[in-house]
């Protein structure tokens, strides 16, 4: 197991290195960095601007594959992801950034995960009751609901449920509410709160996407032999449902899990735009404005590092789950 | 009943041959039996989804296409009089900050999302099908080339690869985003086509083509992509749905429609930050889009369990 498991984390490594590599070359034909200098006036020399951009190293007189050599080496011997155009180092930015899009992902990909799976299960087991067709309909009114409509939605009813409520019940700009004081406690429940609403959209896009699949997988097994003999063997319902039939169902829904994290990621990436959260989602739409080639790269490099664990969890659900990838 | 009964049923073939004149004898038995793509049709048609999801897509796109010529206002015309009101007799829909009407900007953005994504979501089916089948039917190492690339695609998540391509298509018209946008939307399909196709690839009657010497580009389009035919068309329409969704969101973060081309996505940004204040602004547009997306998503899963009836709501 424990083998496979490595192998599919090799594939999974170079299929996400080798993204990252061309998603360099990609944004370094795509932006400009130079254009912001000859936009200003005075206009700088032009040994002033090569200056810059090598010391950056994004000069485009410089052969792409060239310029993403020095950037590999850069990371494997001293660790750096480069400077940004702002003059910071882009692993400073992104370590002090990460903590607030990892909190919010995987807060809301768990519960989402969980919350999708128990409706799955439960629609699947009450098949065409009102219940659920309920949140069969549910889910596919989120389906075609893009995900910022979601979080400005929630913004509203937060407002107006604080003006029914005439005292701010739920604050949600920004991750914590500037000049705020207080002990520990008030300080993280004041972040929990800021937390709730981009919280409480992600788990309404991932438990959408999995109680859709999770229902069709349940049903299939509820109507396999071995349920039946579960039952015959004197097993409860429950203990039937949930042994043989829920466990049997998750071996396909770990794989789902892997393919449908990207989506979370963009999904909480575009809500912390939304919210004004200073996380990983403003760092890239800030990359691409100021044309920053290196804050893309170390980007994308931060996606491709969370979607490689990601699938290599799933691969370690699978393997936890299904006796025969084991040997 | 089970599908076997019943695919038996609809196709007029009795299960117990009929004696003639038994009491249970058709009065008139159909000539032939019906072909697949009939009994799809069938299933289709009887489902209610299907129609309130096909009638409220017709409705939207007539809205879409006569709205504009039977409203006095256009989308860029400013009414002094009228600033950031809300829905009245005169604007239905309310006027922005500079007295724009907003039902008009409304129709516009639709007219232009919808264009965008019924391009975007069939092209992306196209590709999907080229790729999968060619992938699936050679096999060897153009398919492992094949495969590895797609996964390599599904590795960072669609949207970002977007945003970081979006600085190319800034100066351009929407026709290339249309065309980005359908050129990240085909791995998955691929994969399943890919997937059909190798399992098509070793029927007799492809084999007896093969043999006969008919070229693969003929095989691919008579014999193996009709085969996956209903997948591609649920994909398209999906697909639909997933482009519309695609354009918004890029729009709305400033890397899709810029001005002065105005869709959905554009007015959801331009709303957002009035929402609180001018809700109109926000909650219109948003209407307008999650209305059409869910009569697409309707049409599109009445139209899968049309085909694969053990799959999602209808299964027995």
């Amino acid at each position: 197991m424990v083998f496979y498991i490595f192998r599919r984390f090799v594939n999974y490594f170079f299929l996400s290195m080798i993204a990252t590599c061309l998603a360099y070359i990609v944004s370094s034909l795509a932006l400009d960095p130079a254009a912001k200098y000859y936009g200003r006036n005075p206009q700088p020399s032009q040994q002033t601007i090569e200056n810059i951009l090598n010391g950056l190293g994004v000069n485009p007189d410089v052969p792409v594959l060239q310029r993403l050599w020095d950037w590999l080496v850069n990371i494997v011997v001293h660790g750096s992801l480069g400077t940004g155009v702002n003059g910071v180092s882009i692993g400073d930015q992104i370590i002090s950034r990460a903590g607030v899009s990892l909190r919010l992902l995987l807060i809301g990909s768990l519960i989402g995960a969980i919350v999708g799976v128990t409706l799955g299960v439960w629609g699947a087991v009450r098949q065409y009751k009102l219940s659920d067709q309920v949140v069969t309909y549910g889910s596919y009114l989120i389906f075609a609901t893009p995900t910022f409509v979601i979080g400005v939605l929630l913004m509203i009813g937060a407002t107006a449920l604080n003006g029914a409520a005439g005292m701010q019940l739920i604050t949600f700009t920004g991750e914590y509410s500037a000049g705020l004081t207080g002990s520990w406690g008030e300080l993280a429940l004041d972040r929990g709160i800021h937390l709730l609403l981009p919280t409480i959209a992600l788990v309404l896009i991932g438990a959408a996407g999995y109680s859709r699949y999770q229902r069709s997988v349940m049903l299939d097994v509820l109507s396999a032999d071995f349920i039946r003999t579960a039952r015959a063997k004197g097993r409860s319902r429950n203990s039937a449902l949930v042994r043989h039939g829920v466990r049997v169902a998750l071996i396909p829904m770990s794989t789902f899990f892997a393919y449908s994290f990207g989506t979370l990621v963009s999904g909480s990436i575009m809500l912390e735009i939304v919210f004004s959260f200073h996380g990983m989602g403003e760092f890239a739409l800030n990359a691409i404005s100021q044309n920053d080639i290196n804050a893309v790269a170390g980007t994308t490099l931060f996606v491709a590092i969370l979607i490689l664990f990601s699938s290599t969890l799933s691969e370690v659900l699978y393997a936890a789950l299904d006796p025969r990838v084991r040997n | 009943m089970s599908l076997v009964e019943e695919t038996n049923a609809e196709l007029g073939t009795p299960l117990v041959p009929l004696l003639p004149g038994s009491p249970n004898a058709p009065l008139a038995r159909p000539d032939r039996p019906r072909s697949r793509g009939r009994l799809i049709w069938r299933r289709l048609t009887q489902t209610s989804r299907f129609w309130v999801g096909a009638i409220a897509i017709a409705v939207i796109l007539a809205w879409a296409l006569l709205g504009p010529v039977l409203y006095p206002f256009d989308a860029i015309e400013r009414d002094p009089l009228n600033m950031g009101l809300g829905p009245t007799q005169l604007h239905w829909f309310g006027t922005n900050g500079i007295g724009q009407d907003l039902y008009a900007q409304t129709l516009v953005g639709l007219q232009k999302s919808l264009v965008i994504g019924l391009i975007a979501g069939p092209l992306g089916t196209m590709i999907a099908a080229v790729v999968g089948s060619v992938a699936g039917y050679l096999g060897g190492a153009v398919d492992r080339v094949l495969v590895w690339c797609i996964n390599l695609l599904l590795v960072l998540p669609s949207f970002i690869l977007l945003v970081i391509l979006s600085p190319l298509f800034k100066g351009l018209s929407w026709v290339f985003l249309t065309v980005f946008i359908a050129g990240f939307s085909w791995m998955i399909m691929a994969q399943v086509v890919r997937s059909q196709t190798r399992s098509l690839r070793d029927r007799d009657f492809v084999k007896a083509s093969r043999y006969m010497g008919v070229p693969m580009h003929r095989i691919l389009g008579r014999h193996i992509i009709p085969n996956v035919a209903s997948l591609l068309i649920i994909d398209a329409t999906l697909g639909v749905v997933a482009a519309i969704l695609a354009e918004t969101s890029l729009s709305y973060f400033g890397f899709g429609i810029r001005a002065p081309d105005v869709s959905l996505g554009t007015l959801l940004a331009e709303g957002t930050s009035a929402a609180v204040t001018r809700p109109w602004m926000f909650v219109f547009p948003a209407g307008v889009l999650i209305l059409t997306l869910f009569a697409v998503s309707l049409i599109g899963d009445a139209l899968r369990d049309a085909v694969d009836p053990t799959s999602g709501v209808n299964r027995d």
